[in-house]
């Protein structure tokens, strides 16, 4: 049901991965983004691809789980694939009627149909690996420079952590709800689509109810407890920039340098 | 006649995932038409989990829940019929309500089952007579309620499909020690009228050992005992091992007993040990 969500969970582990900084592993997963769009062609893919699968396996985390995380946008890589397999320019391979099949539009396909993947266990990565405390503390760090332009940082990244913080809380929530209507003969998996609509009421005032009352009962705490923003407060956990960081700030440089090779000395399959 | 009947019953949470959990292990209950059930364990034994089996809310993840002989996921299409007829109230039912009256919060469950209006209207009238809600509440809105008032509405939403076993998930838990002796005086009662099955779930022994005929003790998943109530408190000692506190006065009377006195074990309530202790100085 919705706890089978994994997209954006935090798994708990010891491995290297989960060991470096959160601040690295998050400038890391930009860097792995642009390998993954600048590479031209299957070489270059093929380095990049590699390099992702061998951290996946790396962080001990069941393989089983990223291709959960890929299923759940299955639809949106076969499709995007699809669409780029006719947007091809040059000799047609195969032609349905006003449909043309080219050499370059299955590259395209091909291309977007893995860059999307590769993404997306890129950054089931950081999301697995990192605990959503740990992220928007490093986002609220490396984003502090902007502070110089009056952008509230702290208050978004706080805002960020108790969002991430109440997801699960609202999806056991809603869980709850939705079975105790259920016992009561409610009926959400049959009917049409106003059928349907119809039958998340009782779920959804139940839910927003207690989404209000958690909300007034976090910001009474936060008082209480004289929360007053981001000026002044000091940290319990530090980050630090360690060896592990180092070596993989060296291992990234190295695939850099591997594409860009790969990208220069070998054909382009797409522009 | 077993009403309710499970066999090599269990489910496992998180299958497959790090956070892998055995909620209920191969349990094997049966009871029968009418009886009270009371269901104690410590939080995290497995109540909540074995009782949304028991009403086709989860699916086991092996085994087999019967309702009078039928196995209830024979036909998937029909589980709501099951859940009609094994009415759950889950812990803090409060927070499931969501109409514009009482009346109507009532009238969900009963509208379900496809009722016509007089129907319902009898039904939302001897709900709220079981549960002991004021009829002038039944026009208000459920939140506008107290807490107290809001747990009895609930429970009226279910015991208003009337069905032939009813659940109840720790229906006393985070209520004043009076409006919970008043709350299970009126289950009993419901039970009495209605001379349907019942099973309460909860952590507390004294709730559980003036009502109950017989007790589930559930630990670690595992049904560790399934016994009538004077049987289960005359195992003390097994019973504080799994975290269960048993009442005040059926430890005083064992440790009289252990100091040589014979007094019977698995005294339950203070009257009946008053009695038992006027016997044993007549004696004297
Ligand atoms: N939705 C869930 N997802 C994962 N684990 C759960 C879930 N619900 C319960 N559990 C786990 O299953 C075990 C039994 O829980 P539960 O049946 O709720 O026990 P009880 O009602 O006796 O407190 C506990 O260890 C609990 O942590
Ligand atoms: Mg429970």
């Amino acid at each position: 049901m919705l706890k089978d969500v994994t997209l954006g969970q935090f798994l708990p582990g010891n491995s290297p991965v989960h060991r470096l900084d959160p601040r690295a592993k998050i400038l890391f997963l930009i860097a792995v983004i642009v390998y993954i769009f600048i590479t031209s062609n299957y070489f270059s893919l093929a380095v990049v691809g590699v390099f992702i699968i061998l951290i996946m396996l790396l962080t001990g985390i069941s393989v089983k789980l990223y291709l959960k995380s890929i299923k759940m946008i299955l639809f949106i890589v076969l499709f995007t694939g699809i669409i780029n397999l006719f947007y091809g320019r040059g000799e047609p391979l195969v032609q349905f009627g006003f449909l043309t099949i080219t050499e370059a539009g299955i590259n395209n396909a091909i291309f977007v149909a893995v860059r999307i993947a590769l993404l997306i266990i890129a950054s089931s990565v950081l999301t697995f690996t990192t605990s959503p405390t740990d992220l928007t503390d490093a986002i609220e760090r490396l984003l502090k420079p902007l502070t110089i332009f009056h952008v509230k940082v702290h208050e978004i990244a706080m805002m960020m952590t108790i969002a991430l913080r109440f997801v699960p809380t609202l999806l056991e929530e809603t869980d709850k709800i939705m079975s105790a209507q259920k016992a009561r003969g409610a009926d959400m998996e049959s009917g049409g689509l106003a059928k349907r609509v119809k039958a998340i009421v009782p779920v959804l005032i139940p839910l927003f109810v207690s989404a209000f009352r958690r909300a007034y009962e976090l910001a009474t705490a936060m008082e209480c407890r004289c929360y007053q923003g981001g000026t002044g407060r000091t940290r319990m956990k530090s980050l630090h920039f360690g060896r592990v960081d180092f070596v993989s700030l060296l291992v990234c440089l190295i695939i850099l340098a591997g594409v860009i090779l790969c990208n220069v000395f070998l054909p382009a399959a797409v522009r | 006649m077993n009403v309710i009947e499970t066999e090599d019953l269990s489910f496992v949470y998180g299958k497959g995932t790090p956070f892998e959990k055995v909620a209920n292990d191969k349990l094997n209950i049966q009871i029968k038409q009418g009886e009270f059930i009371g269901i104690i364990g410590h939080t995290g034994s497995g109540k909540s989990t074995l009782v949304q089996m028991l009403n086709g809310l989860i699916k086991p993840t092996s085994g087999v829940v019967r309702l009078n002989g039928v196995d209830i996921w024979q036909v998937p299409k029909e589980i709501r019929k099951v859940r009609f007829n094994v009415g759950l109230v889950f812990q803090y039912p409060e927070y499931q309500l969501f109409e514009e009256t009482v009346a109507k919060d009532i009238a969900f469950g009963p509208k379900n089952m496809g009722l016509d209006d007089e129907e319902i209207k009898r039904r939302i009238n001897t709900s709220a007579r079981f549960t002991g809600l004021k009829p002038e509440l039944l026009s208000k809105s459920p939140f506008d309620l107290s807490g107290g008032e809001k747990r009895r509405a609930a429970i009226a939403g279910v015991i208003a499909m009337d069905p032939d076993v009813l659940i109840l998930d720790e229906p006393t838990a985070g209520l004043d020690p009076a409006g919970r002796d008043v709350l299970l005086a009126q289950i009993s009662q419901y039970h009495k009228e209605r001379k349907n099955t019942v099973l309460l779930v909860s952590h507390s022994m004294e709730d559980i050992a003036k009502i109950a005929d017989r007790i589930l003790v559930m630990n670690n998943g595992r049904a560790a005992m399934f016994d009538e109530t004077q049987k289960i408190f005359s195992r003390g000692d097994e019973l504080e091992k799994m975290g269960l506190r048993v009442p005040q006065i059926t430890k005083i009377m064992s440790m009289l007993r252990d100091r040589g006195y014979s007094l019977p074990s698995g005294v339950l309530t203070v009257e009946q040990a008053a009695n038992e202790l006027q016997v044993l100085l007549d004696k004297q």
